[in-house]
């Protein structure tokens, strides 16, 4: 930075302060001097040390001060030289003195003790305590006490500058009440850099650097012809924090806009529902594992039965658990239990939305496309890696001309276009899909596959009980939350849903 | 999902080649399965429940020298009649009415192999066989049997054998009750009148299936060559194909397969059956739903490498596969042997129309100018606690719970005001204003719902600082308002969460539509909050529906 340009940043503050700087080399002097405040200055020091045009160094010292007592005898004088002063050969009773003297009585009391020892005064006890000067009083008188003599110096006074006949003093003078303390202080010393020495040559104009612009400024045009004082813009301020959408529903929206450009349509539909549409629908046989009471949640009390839809929806799927129905599968042979299609269940996937829309759907709709982003339920303990509440995306095509190879199409689309391009598509198994397929995606930190979800061509076990008839559906169900906690580098599945607000605060939006 | 532990140099023996790590992974991962884990030479393999029939070295073994192409096509397993003889009472009817036997003898039961088989059995169990109840397994020692057995029910009372791991004689209802296995698989026999039993010719009794099997007579040791074998349960062709697995598994462990006749009360069958089954192929169909065009040679090459076999147009299913129920469980298999990684993946030109769900965008708005008024959205789960929901906010309502939560959330939420302010209990030590929001689900009783749980998303906003009051969550909720071309006003209301005369209801065009206050000091006691709140909460769909009138 040229001279030119640092000063024209100079602080107001900077600039008062740094005329004194020729003669001044300390702090408690520049203070007096400058007739500044000390926190101005010492902020003022602080900048110009940041921009290298002095060093501050700052050392601490012990220091003796004089206290209210201390202050006040040094002034008047040592009141046991006081009460010397009215003293004779003779005894005189203790209130004769005390009023005598001037003194209170309570230094009257200390002064005693201190001149016994002394042997300054002499004492004798009636029916009152006599005194009358002692060997020692006179000279006493005549010479001052050591303490007397110490407080004559200057203060503060350092204490490491003392003599031993100083210390000595300082010790009989801290027995008394409020004469003396020790206090540390900091002594800042001032260095200029030779940078400091160039800037203190230049004559600086204080009273014309415009600061902040005002609009009284504007309205009467005041800031012609002057110059504005230029801000240190490269130092850090205090942070503020916008208003922001929930990271997740970012992620979620980002998701929603791949289904939507490529012209699907999006299903919604309750996190509770009947086990027929969640499972029995998928040809997820009842004795399922799936659906034991260690992986789903079941609804209780007055909620635990739902109802089913119309018989004839019911008995077809009946007959392709059964028999495969007209399915043309041999079914899972068992006696299927409507009682337990009505059990009600937090959903265990999205599909559940899938089994709904192909019941609904007509012969004109078709080819259709329909997607669905959402919160799913399992029955888990929750830890880091494991939560009951996951979301779950899901994507279905009716098309009477779809295909195993459009299934990949589809899904290395949205993984792409989710930043995932290199992805793998491994045989796996679901209940509900023939072919079934896992999707892996390459971890390039871990150099690994890591499994991301499911997907597959519906049954006809599946299809024909719903839509009537068999038309391929490709099927896709994987799970959310991993993309997201990639994307936001969160460890712990958990900072999900804990709403942490520094987090929120903080954490980036979803830029893809 | 269900893993087991293989070794890799067997396996390398029974595959007849060899391959790097890196190719086994790879190998395996394409066949239907999942290299989970390789501890020096064991490998953990995760078998998919379609595949029981891979749930054993052998099993896996054979799978994958096929898929690799070191053996493929169906494979024979010969079988010779032994003579023997079960007959099944008609008491077992109403307890466990089927079972399905085998005898294999000439195998050297080394402890390798024992361990093998009880991996299998096992595995077995808890997959294909429903934990016991759909298939329960029984191996035996061959000499310690006398022959003809036979399968009948009894009373539990009069049942008394040494079980497997105790010292002495349990009747049935002691073994329930006492032994390690009857408690944990009692329920399956619970409330019956009589239980299951194996007995043979001597009145011995081998097993009482599904819970466990005799001390004397149901343990394999090093010293056994030749084993008997049941499968119990309740469907014929289920229980053959579970027999099959284990009895095809023995064989190519280098056993004999031996049949047996079992005398049903009112028939009469020959087990184990392992002949294939045929299932007719239609080629255009599988081409269909593959996108492919194969020709019917290369379809035989494609299953083989399966396992199967082909005869005109039929295909020969293995005896020992559970998951073919319709030719598109030939399709995906032909597809995995074609190879997923094979497919040229196609981009469908197919004209759809995209379209997001109205509530979804309107909510999506309803975001924007709330992020516009510096509302920080969160985004709660559903469950919460009967504490949360109710006495934490100063309420008494009827919660829907569920039935079988493993944690203590098992309560789902009514309103999004306990989410939020949990949220502000937990945010205490972070920066204020903390003022917040959330559109999100909630549960109501609703007697018209298919479920009876009626649900909707609500909006539910809190302004929380030192100096929030009543003035700053109603201008926030007029800028909504003004936002959305609507106009609330607010109406005394009733609500213990609130302080009264500082609540009221938010009311548009005469339908209330939520709720608006200063929360109540005595609920944010509850809550541990030092920090007032004001609260609204309001229904979106009824927001959505009021703008769409318009």
């Amino acid at each position: 930075m040229n001279l030119t340009s640092l000063i024209s940043k100079l602080h107001p503050l900077e600039r008062k302060v740094l005329p004194f700087l020729k003669s001044e080399k300390e702090l408690l002097s520049l203070v007096k001097a400058s007739g500044m405040q000390e926190i101005e200055v010492m902020r003022a020091l602080q900048w110009l040390e940041n921009k290298d045009i002095l060093h501050l160094s700052t050392e601490t010292k012990k220091v003796i001060v004089l206290g209210k007592n201390g202050l006040k005898y040094k002034e008047e004088g040592m009141p046991e030289k006081k009460l010397l002063k009215v003293l004779t050969d003779k005894f005189q009773s203790l209130s004769e003195i005390t009023q005598k003297s001037g003194l209170e009585k309570e230094e009257v009391d200390a002064c005693i003790g201190i001149l016994k020892r002394k042997v300054g005064i002499e004492l004798q006890k009636e029916k009152e305590l006599m005194l009358k000067l002692g060997l020692q009083g006179k000279k006493i008188l005549s010479e001052g006490t050591l303490e007397e003599q110490f407080l004559t110096k200057s203060f503060p006074l350092e204490l490491e500058k003392l003599t031993d006949v100083e210390k000595f003093s300082l010790e009989e003078l801290k027995k008394r009440k409020e004469l003396v303390s020790t206090e540390e202080i900091r002594k800042v010393t001032i260095s200029l850099t030779e940078l400091g020495k160039k800037v203190i040559a230049v004559k600086l104009s204080t009273g014309e650097v415009l600061n902040r612009l005002t609009p009284e400024m504007l309205k009467t045009g005041s800031w012609k012809d002057k110059e504005f004082r230029a801000y240190d813009i490269q130092a850090q301020v205090p942070s503020i924090y916008s208003g922001k959408t929930h990271f997740v529903n970012q992620a979620i929206e980002y998701a929603k806009q791949i289904w939507l450009e490529m012209g699907f349509k999006e299903m919604t539909g309750t996190m509770v529902s009947t086990s027929f549409w969640c499972m029995d629908a998928l040809f997820v046989p009842q004795d399922h594992p799936a659906r034991t009471m260690q992986d789903t949640f079941f609804l209780g009390g007055k909620a635990e039965k739902g109802k089913l839809p119309a018989a004839d929806i019911i008995q077809q799927v009946k007959e392709a658990h059964e028999t495969g129905g007209k399915s043309g599968s041999s079914g899972w042979k068992y006696s299927w239990n409507e009682e337990e299609a009505k059990r009600n269940v937090l959903r265990t996937h999205t599909t559940v939305l899938t089994s709904k829309t192909l019941a609904q759907l007509k012969d004109k709709d078709l080819p259709a496309k329909f997607f669905a982003v959402g919160k799913c339920f399992r029955n888990e303990a929750v830890d880091w890696k494991h939560h009951f509440e996951f979301n779950q995306t899901e994507g279905i095509v009716v098309d009477q001309n779809a295909d195993f190879r459009h299934l990949l199409g589809y899904l290395r689309q949205f993984f792409t276009k989710m930043g995932f391009p290199q992805a793998r598509f491994r045989p796996s198994y679901f209940p509900y899909t023939e072919p079934s397929l896992e999707i892996d995606v390459w971890h390039q930190e871990r150099q690994e596959w890591v499994e991301l979800g499911g997907a597959g061509m519906l049954r006809p076990e599946v299809v024909v009980p719903l839509l009537g008839k068999d038309i391929p559906v490709l099927a896709w169900g994987p799970g959310f939350d991993r993309i997201i906690l990639e994307y936001y580098q969160i460890k712990d599945i958990r900072n999900l849903y804990k709403n942490d607000l520094k987090l929120s605060r903080e954490v980036k939006v979803w830029l893809k | 999902m269900s893993n087991i532990i293989i070794n890799r140099k067997v396996l390398e023996q029974s595959v007849g080649k060899k391959l790097t790590l890196d190719q086994l992974k790879e190998r395996i991962s394409m066949m239907d399965a999942v290299l989970e884990k390789v501890n020096r030479d064991e490998l953990e393999v995760e078998v998919f429940p379609s595949r029981p029939d891979m749930l054993s070295e052998q099993g896996f073994a054979r799978a994958l020298a096929s898929f690799i192409g070191a053996k493929t096509g169906l494979r024979n397993y010969p079988v010779k009649k032994s003579g023997l003889k079960i007959n099944i009472d008609a008491s077992v009817k109403e307890v466990r009415p089927f079972t399905a036997c085998a005898i294999v003898k000439g195998i050297k039961f080394d402890d390798e192999k024992i361990t093998e088989i009880i991996q299998l059995q096992e595995k077995l169990h808890t997959t294909y066989g429903r934990n016991r109840k759909k298939a329960a397994i029984g191996v035996y020692p061959l000499e310690k049997i006398t022959f003809p057995v036979t399968f009948k029910a009894e009373k539990p009372d009069q049942i008394s054998f040494i079980p497997l791991e105790a010292d002495e004689a349990m009747t049935g209802a002691q073994i329930l009750s006492r032994h390690k296995a009857g408690r944990e698989y009692g329920a399956l026999l619970e409330g019956k009148a009589k239980f299951p039993i194996f007995i043979d010719a001597k009145n011995e009794i081998l097993s009482m299936p599904p819970i466990i099997n005799s001390q004397l007579t149901g343990r394999i040791t090093p010293q056994t060559k030749d084993v008997f074998i049941e499968c119990s349960g309740f469907d014929y062709d289920a229980l053959s194909i579970c027999l099959n697995i284990i009895v095809t598994s023995l064989a190519e462990m280098g056993g004999e397969v031996y049949s047996l006749e079992l005398i049903y009360p009112d028939d009469k069958k020959i087990s184990p059956d392992l002949s294939p089954r045929k299932m007719k192929l239609d080629l255009t169909y599988v081409n269909k739903r593959l996108g492919l065009s194969l020709k019917e040679k290369e379809v035989i090459g494609l299953l083989e490498k399966m396992g199967f076999g082909y005869e005109k147009g039929m295909v020969l299913i293995p005896p020992y596969r559970a998951d073919i129920m319709h030719q598109v469980d030939l399709a995906e298999d032909i597809a995995i042997a074609y190879g997923y990684e094979n497919f040229t993946e196609e981009l469908p030109n197919v004209s759809t129309i995209g379209e997001e769900a109205p509530l979804e965008k309107f909510a999506r708005k309803v975001r924007e100018v709330l992020v516009g008024l510096e509302l920080m959205e969160v985004k709660n789960i559903h469950l919460l606690t009967e504490l949360e929901l109710n006495k934490r906010m100063n309420l008494a309502a009827k919660l829907i719970t569920l039935k079988n939560a493993l944690g203590e959330n098992n309560t789902l939420r009514n309103s999004v005001l306990p989410s939020l302010l949990k949220n502000l209990q937990e945010n205490q030590h972070n920066l204020y204003p903390q003022n917040i929001f959330e559109i999100g689900r909630i549960f109501e009783w609703a007697e018209e719902a298919e479920t009876g749980v009626g649900e909707k998303d609500n909006l539910g906003i809190v302004l929380c600082h030192d100096k929030t009051d009543f003035t700053q969550i109603r201008q926030s909720l007029d800028a909504l308002m003004r936002s959305l071309g609507l106009e609330a006003v607010i109406r005394d209301a009733k609500h213990a969460s609130f302080i009264p005369g500082r609540v009221g209801n938010i009311v548009i065009e005469g339908k209330k539509v939520g709720i608006i206050g200063e929360i109540h000091p005595q609920a944010l006691t509850n809550w541990g909050i030092t920090m007032p709140v004001v609260a609204m909460e309001m229904d979106v769909e009824g927001l959505w529906g009021l703008v769409n009138k318009k």
